[in-house]
């Protein structure tokens, strides 16, 4: 009689809270849900702003899950989310794919640098490309070699082996940095090329930013790469990288955001471009575009102003929230032609 | 023979050794994540909705209810068919079928669960074309049924056959039999194999990531996308944020903490100031 | 008798057979109580089914493109679109027998403890504290094995064993901490409350004489424990080393934190290494190419088949070694 007790007082206890919270959602019956899934990285900011819009539009519920911009792709295509969210730009065979044509609409702008850890250097250390991509396909093996001493004048690197980090899931963060070094290096290119996981030809992978953090911070003389805004957040050590116009840069908010604007007279009307090795002066070569995903046709209405309605304030007020998270704001330029861009969903 | 006591105690040692080992982890990983989550646990935590990085006073409330409403359904679909497929097993299959459906357990039990969860997502929510509490649930039951059968049957098989005799000799019927005398004799034992198997599919992300997706308000239905502790976990944990990882080690804590309580609580009805089946 | 009883059911006995029985059957109620049970059971059969179906078809494409080159390719390029799953096998199998090779002893250790040789308030106390540890999730136990388990493998114990035994070829090469070693090590501690829980339910399982009658001719607790308790829990302790295989082979949470991910074959321990399981949790949200889905789903298929043979093998083990007990 007892173990019966405890099975129904168990299960109904479970059953009690699952329909009180099933219970407490329905109370408002004029909401417009939307489900969103996507990339990973834009998620804080995404979820700050769909925070504020929900404030102001206490109508509308944008739920958005960093589930992987993969993930997000596939959700949108197979037409299980409203949006979805990436860090590459659909390429032309998904789009052909797609039962319903997509619009891409860059948000923010995101950065990859390089984070290290040697024991003896204190210094800020500075990459050349060439001894960036040298590391990475392990031609460059210990840390005192000469490409890269030679940019790093008064610096005392050991002798020591290098170990290579990398992402071992599938990453936007992993595209962006293989993105460039195939721009920068014809041997990257024909080695391992770029995507969002890649054959590594060395290194040990980590799970996640904070797996690659955690195995730079574990294993001394390590190199790997990590998002800025995880780099600034979690205090760091990146080294500077020669960007295409000769100059060694740090990454900061204002140098990916002039990697974009210096980039802005070549963005095509669909926004599916890359930004990496951007040719302006301050402009930080490892910068990336994210973006959400819309279909171009939205039957429900009221899902399409929703839409629309957060895609506006998104580009105005939106914007301004970006950098308190760590985030580079968009360019006013990339901003005017988006804003044109809103009247296509129909 | 004092050569035998040595190795006597020496034995003794080496296992109680051996069990401590165990049981160290355990305290290991809840002063960890009393260490680094304890901070984040405060009454707001346990009532309020998500708030976004960097605002005050957010929660988990509605992960918190979304598990228990995931666990409740797994609990309502998973269970009985494991429970049941047991009894088969156990008390009316024949040989060849009882094996074959043991041994399609075992191969159920050894799928990775970001299988199961993409095997779910294939079979439900592509079709239905939404995330849902119900597809996330299904998930957790191809996970929860395998080791609710295996408990079921084991306890089952630890019944006595005097009292099956016993009561087939007065005549009843063997659904009876099995009915009101063999499952109410190994009740205790499959309940508290059911709550081990619900607290270790408790704690699953992968096979709710794709499924029961999650939500940064309350659910709106079992047909509609639901939160859950795991998948909160998860998504904090990836961020890069300092306050979202000190929130995602206090979901980590919660999440303990509530399995612990259910263990113990279904303990402590099962066997009031008695030992536990020795 | 109790063979008897339950291995032949009412309905085979003669007699029973044929309409007449049938409806003498339903109408006793022993045919419904069968049918009901076995409808649930046979859900399992049609899960597992359409599992492997959804598995096999979701494969097509580098089934089709491949074929049985899957399997012995050592080069998984998602960008080039070439899937080999040779070293994530290696490694699936490599950590998964590290696991038991450092879990069994410990977990059977510790369940002969709490069953046979502790005082029982202890026993209870300590059994309870493991059943707990199952119920901890595997994320956590990743974060874990990053933050502690890994710098202690680094600086203390793959520096010990390498200076030990370094001559031998699995313990040389560079140390990183994290590796194949470090990810069993993990597996191992996630995999102790199983064996620990189910080898101690079979342990109790033993008929009480069996310990009586070793101890009134004079053995020592170890010595009846040993020579007969264990012996006849054989089973049940074969059936939770194989219950921890299953979670062995299919754990990717904590895995991937500790592993190192890398898809190279290695002699060494201390290599970095890739399993099957982790392979698929990396990589699966990010996949966008229908051939790198596809691929990622046959590593699915091939795991699940994996299991399918151990499982075999560990069953036809257990009936080969009854036959034998039954015979002596």
């Amino acid at each position: 009689m007892r173990t019966i007790l405890a099975c129904v007082l168990v299960t109904g206890v479970a059953l009690l809270s699952g329909c009180a919270g099933s219970g407490g959602g329905k109370t408002e019956s004029q909401v417009v849900a939307l489900n969103g899934a996507g990339a990973t990285f834009p998620a804080p900011i995404y979820s700050k702003w769909f925070d504020e819009y929900h404030k102001s539009h206490t109508g509308i519920q944008f739920n958005y899950q960093p589930i992987g911009s993969g993930g997000g792709i596939r959700q949108l295509l197979a037409g299980t989310v409203d949006f979805g969210a990436s860090d590459q730009p659909m390429t032309d065979e998904q789009l052909s794919g797609a039962h319903a044509k997509v619009l891409h609409f860059p948000t923010v702008l995101g950065a990859v640098v390089p984070t290290y850890n040697i024991p003896d250097v204190s210094q800020e250390l500075s990459f050349t490309p060439e001894a960036l991509a040298g590391i990475m396909l392990g031609t460059i093996k210990k840390w005192n070699a000469p490409e890269i001493a030679k940019a790093n004048p008064g610096v005392k690197l050991p002798a020591s082996e290098i170990v290579v980090v990398h992402r071992s899931d599938g990453s936007g963060t992993t595209f962006v940095w293989t993105d460039y070094l195939s721009k920068v290096s014809p041997a990257w290119k024909s080695k391992a090329g770029a995507g969002n996981s890649i054959n590594w030809p060395v290194g040990l992978g980590g799970k996640g930013n904070d797996g690659v953090a955690g195995l730079v911070k574990q294993t001394p003389n390590s190199i790997g790469y990590v998002e800025l805004v995880y780099a600034i957040q979690n205090n760091m050590n990146y080294g500077r990288v020669r960007n295409a116009s000769g100059a060694f840069v740090k990454a900061g908010l204002d140098s990916v955001t002039a990697a974009a604007a210096s980039a802005a007279a070549s963005i095509p009307a669909d926004f599916r471009v890359s930004i990496t090795n951007a040719p302006g002066a301050g402009a930080w070569p490892i910068s990336s575009f994210t973006w959400l995903l819309v279909p171009q046709n939205i039957p429900d209405a009221a899902k399409r102003q929703a839409i629309t309605g957060f895609l506006e304030w998104m580009l105005g007020p939106g914007q301004q929230m970006t950098q308190a998270l760590s985030y580079a704001p968009l360019p006013d330029s990339v901003v005017a032609q988006e804003k044109q861009a809103i009247a296509r969903i129909q | 023979m004092i050569r035998r006591k040595i190795v006597n105690a020496a034995m003794f040692a080496l296992t109680g050794l051996c069990a401590l080992l165990a049981v160290s982890v355990l305290f290991f990983i809840l002063g960890y994540l009393i260490y680094h989550g304890g901070k984040s646990l405060s009454w707001s935590f346990l009532t309020h909705l998500p708030r976004p990085t960097g605002e005050t006073g957010g929660g988990m409330a509605n992960a918190i209810v979304g598990t228990g409403e995931l666990l409740a359904l797994t609990c309502l679909i998973g269970v009985p068919v494991g429970f049941m497929a047991g009894v088969y097993v156990s008390e009316f299959g024949g040989k060849t079928a009882a094996a074959a459906i043991r041994y399609a357990a075992d191969l159920l039990n050894g799928v990775p669960s970001i299988v199961v969860g993409i095997f779910a997502y294939a079979v439900l929510v592509v079709p239905m074309r939404r995330f849902s509490a119900l597809a996330g649930a299904a998930s957790l039951s191809v996970l929860v049924i395998p080791i609710t059968l295996r408990a079921t049957e084991q306890f089952l098989r630890d019944v006595p056959n005097t009292l099956r005799e016993g009561a087939l000799a007065l005549g009843a019927p063997k659904w009876r039999t099995v009915l009101t005398v063999v499952i109410p004799a190994a009740m205790r034992g499959i309940i508290t194999g059911t709550i081990l198997a619900i607290a270790r599919v408790a704690g699953e992300t992968a096979p709710l990531l794709f499924t029961s997706f999650n939500n940064s308000y309350w659910s709106r239905g079992l047909d509609q996308p639901t939160s859950s502790l795991p998948v909160m976990v998860f998504t904090y944990a990836i961020s890069p944020y300092e306050d979202l990882h000190r929130q995602a080690w206090a979901a980590g804590l919660v999440l303990l903490t509530l399995m612990l309580v259910a263990n113990v609580a279904v303990r402590a009805i099962l066997s009031p100031g008695s030992a536990p089946r020795t | 008798m109790r063979q008897v009883l339950r291995r032949v059911p009412e309905r085979f006995l003669p007699g029973t057979r044929g309409l007449i029985g049938l409806r003498a059957r339903l109408r006793t109620g022993d045919e419904i109580a069968y049918l009901a049970t076995f409808a649930f059971a046979a859900t399992i059969m049609a899960i597992l089914v359409l599992l492997v179906f959804e598995l096999y078809r979701s494969s097509g494409p580098t089934l089709h493109r491949f074929g049985l080159s899957f399997l012995t390719g050592r080069t998984w390029d998602p960008v080039a679109g070439e899937f080999g799953a040779l070293p994530f096998l290696w490694g699936t199998v490599v950590t998964s027998a590290l696991t038991l090779l450092l879990a069994v002893p410990v977990g059977l250790s510790a369940a002969i403890f709490l069953s046979e040789m502790a005082p029982p308030r202890i026993s209870n106390a300590l059994t309870f504290l493991i059943e707990l540890l199952a119920a901890v999730p595997s994320v956590i136990y990743g974060l874990i094995g990053i933050f502690a388990l890994v710098p202690f493998m680094r600086n203390v114990a793959q520096p010990a064993l390498a200076s030990a035994f370094g001559y031998l070829p699995i313990f040389q090469g560079p140390n990183y901490g994290v590796g194949v070693l470090t990810a069993g090590v993990i597996l191992a501690i996630m995999v102790l409350p199983y064996i620990i829980s189910v080898s101690r339910e079979a342990l109790l399982a033993v008929p009480r004489d069996q310990r009586e009658a070793a101890l009134a001719l004079g053995a020592t607790r170890w010595e009846a424990t040993w020579r007969a308790v264990t012996p006849f829990a054989r089973l049940g302790i074969v059936g939770s080393v194989f219950l921890a295989l299953a979670r062995a082979l299919g754990e990717t949470m904590a895995v991937t934190m500790v592993i190192g991910n890398n898809p190279k074959i290695s002699a060494s321990l201390f290599a970095p290494g890739y399993t099957i399981a982790a392979a698929i949790a990396n990589e699966f949200s990010e996949a966008t190419s229908d051939l790198h889905l596809s691929a990622l789903i046959e590593l699915g298929l091939v795991l699940f088949l994996l299991t399918m043979a151990i499982n075999a093998a560990a069953r036809l083990m257990v009936l080969a070694t009854a036959r034998k007990g039954t015979q002596q």
